[in-house]
């Protein structure tokens, strides 16, 4: 048993890594808007499905030209990310300013729901102009990047089987390790994160520091949100398919991976979502042959949660995590 | 010349009314102390002035400006720093970061560090933990880093709510000679104390506080000397 894991392991961490970035780079945007208001944005699952169609519409509509042939796709890509991050970006700081920051002094539960409430004025507005504008709602973006690479392993070593992928899957992973990169130093080593996170840490004091602290909290939503449509962007790049719903289910394993990690630590979300996506992928090739057929691959959310619960209840602060009590 | 006024300022906690009409005065150059027992109004007092609360009556002056219920991102970008009771230390940033926190607003390099190598000058222990998270440092240190963090705005007026709180009575002595040597550079203090003695010492005026009223106000030498005063607060 264990030999036939080792033989899927290239493929379970090559389809677990790309996954695994997604969620982390999603998680970020939980993170950061807790770390700041201690508020979850359950809407930012959402803010993740814009992006996805944004960017679909923008690669439909590039496509149509007829001189886009001549432009690298990598370059249309970029293009794509950018235009569609400032979006969404904008969109998550507009949410903020209308529907979370009204309700600032409010008892936590209040945004709370109002951010369930988003969620879903997000699907419907998605879902009724792709209706109107394709006729579904159900969307597939051009193919790009479709080259199918396979790594021979198993002439490297008889325990490998040959582990195959899109050339997608190296796009998406190295734009989301480059937004990782760039995040964390943007939050450890600038002066505009060091402010951040000095509002993080206590509002009252970081305004003693002439830190407009409102400012910081739209730059925050703008931030995470643009990462989050970046992501929305690869997924559809990476997936092909998507639909008005894909923001929820994956939401939720993004705010999970966030708080596995640690909730409020950036890097935690990072190491939170690259686990969570190993460990699903994991979960799918090989919970037949653990259980012994008792339970097929599409039971691989039970074995990540299961080891979310695990951790929960031995590190509740998430793995990267401080304990609660370090608080000066 | 007069760099804070403030009239006859009500502040309110909800229903609760904290401030009952405070009125005071600081002049450029001065030591100013404002001193009280717990609950008297002190900190919510700073906080009226540098815009951390609002008022409900009355007006604040800084500069001849009227700075009455601006934001404290406003107030203290003309000059006016406030270090807070409890030192509020950013507890998961460096040293260096608290520093670079209090100097915010401005953006030349030059002039930051410039500013840095002052605040070491001033406490050469900052210097020497610069790399050590705020919060794991002792409290007389954190005193330092806040004071220092303030005075990376370069302030013409520095607000100190209960500098000496909770410190060993060697480091207590270390902050008020700071706090003197500064006035002497030509920063103006308002400094708020339950410490009455070695507030009053070092002060040119001094107010009382006493829920939320100024009760009695004079010279710091007039004020120790004063009978009430030694009853209430220097017993
Ligand atoms: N955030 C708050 N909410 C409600 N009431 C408050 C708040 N802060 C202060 N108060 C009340 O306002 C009054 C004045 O408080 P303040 O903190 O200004 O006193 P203080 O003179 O600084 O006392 P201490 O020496 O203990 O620091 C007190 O009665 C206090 O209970
Ligand atoms: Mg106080």
């Amino acid at each position: 048993m264990f030999l036939e894991m080792i033989q899927t392991l290239p493929q379970v961490l090559i389809d677990g890594l790309t996954l695994g970035a997604v969620y982390a780079v999603v998680a970020l945007g939980y993170t950061m808007v807790y770390g700041i208001l201690q508020l979850i944005n359950f809407a930012h699952g959402e803010i993740f499905m814009t992006g996805a169609f944004i960017g679909t519409a923008l690669f439909i509509f590039l496509m149509g030209m007829s001189w886009i042939t001549a432009i690298p796709q990598i370059l249309v890509l970029i293009v794509v990310l950018v235009v569609t991050a400032s979006l969404t970006g904008l969109m998550g700081m507009g949410i903020e300013r209308v529907a979370y920051r009204p309700l600032r002094k409010a008892p936590r539960l209040i945004p709370l729901i109002t951010a369930i409430g988003i969620s879903f004025i997000l699907q419907d507005v998605v879902r009724f102009i792709a209706e109107l504008s394709s006729g579904n709602y159900i969307v597939t973006g051009p193919s790009l990047f479709t080259e199918q690479i396979t790594l021979k392993l198993s002439s490297v070593s008889s325990n490998f089987n040959d582990a195959s992928f899109k050339s997608s899957f190296i796009i998406v992973l190295v734009i989301a390790i480059i937004l990782m990169v760039s995040l964390d130093y943007f939050i450890n080593k600038t002066k505009y994160g060091i402010a951040m996170r000095a509002v993080a840490l206590d509002r009252d004091t970081a305004s003693l520091m002439s830190i407009n602290v409102n400012k910081m909290i739209s730059l925050t939503f703008f931030i995470g949100s643009a990462l989050g449509g970046a992501t929305g962007v690869l997924f559809a790049v990476q997936y092909g398919t998507i639909d008005p719903f894909i923001g929820f289910i994956l939401g939720m394993k993004a705010f999970i991976a966030a708080v596995l990690g640690g909730i409020g630590n950036i890097r935690g979300a990072m190491f939170g979502g690259i686990l969570l996506g190993v460990l699903e992928m994991f979960a799918a090739a090989n919970l037949s042959l653990i259980t012994a057929g008792i339970l097929g691959a599409e039971y691989k959310d039970v074995f990540a949660f299961a080891i979310l619960i695990l951790v929960l209840i031995f590190k509740p602060e998430g793995l990267l995590g401080r304990p609660v009590a370090e608080k000066v | 010349m007069t760099i804070l006024q403030i009239n006859n300022i009500e502040t309110y906690y909800g229903g609760i009314q904290a401030l009952r009409g405070i009125s005071m005065d600081v002049k450029k150059g001065e030591i100013v102390t404002l001193i009280g027992s717990n609950g008297a109004g002190k900190s919510t007092t700073l906080k009226s002035i540098s815009g951390l609360e609002k008022v409900k009556t009355g007006s604040i002056f800084y500069k001849e400006q009227e700075i009455t219920n601006k934001p404290a991102h406003q107030t203290t970008l003309i000059g006016m720093a406030h270090v807070p009771e409890g030192r509020k230390i950013f507890a998961t940033l460096t040293v260096k970061e608290n520093l670079l926190m209090g100097a915010f607003s401005v953006s030349k390099k030059s002039v930051i560090e410039e500013r840095m190598e002052m605040v070491f000058g001033l406490f050469p222990i900052l210097k020497k933990r610069i790399d050590q998270k705020g919060g794991t440092m002792s409290g007389g240190e954190q005193q330092m880093l806040a004071i220092g963090r303030a005075l990376m705005m370069k302030p013409d007026l520095l607000m100190l709510d209960e500098p000496s709180m909770g410190l060993a009575p060697i480091i207590v002595e270390q902050i008020f000679d700071i706090i003197r040597q500064l006035n002497q550079e030509g920063i103006t203090i308002l400094l708020v104390e339950q410490n009455a003695y070695q507030a009053l010492s070092i002060a040119h005026r001094g107010y009382v506080i006493q829920n939320g009223e100024i009760v009695l106000s004079g010279k710091g030498t007039d004020l120790i000397e004063n009978d009430e005063i030694r009853e209430a607060y220097l017993a």
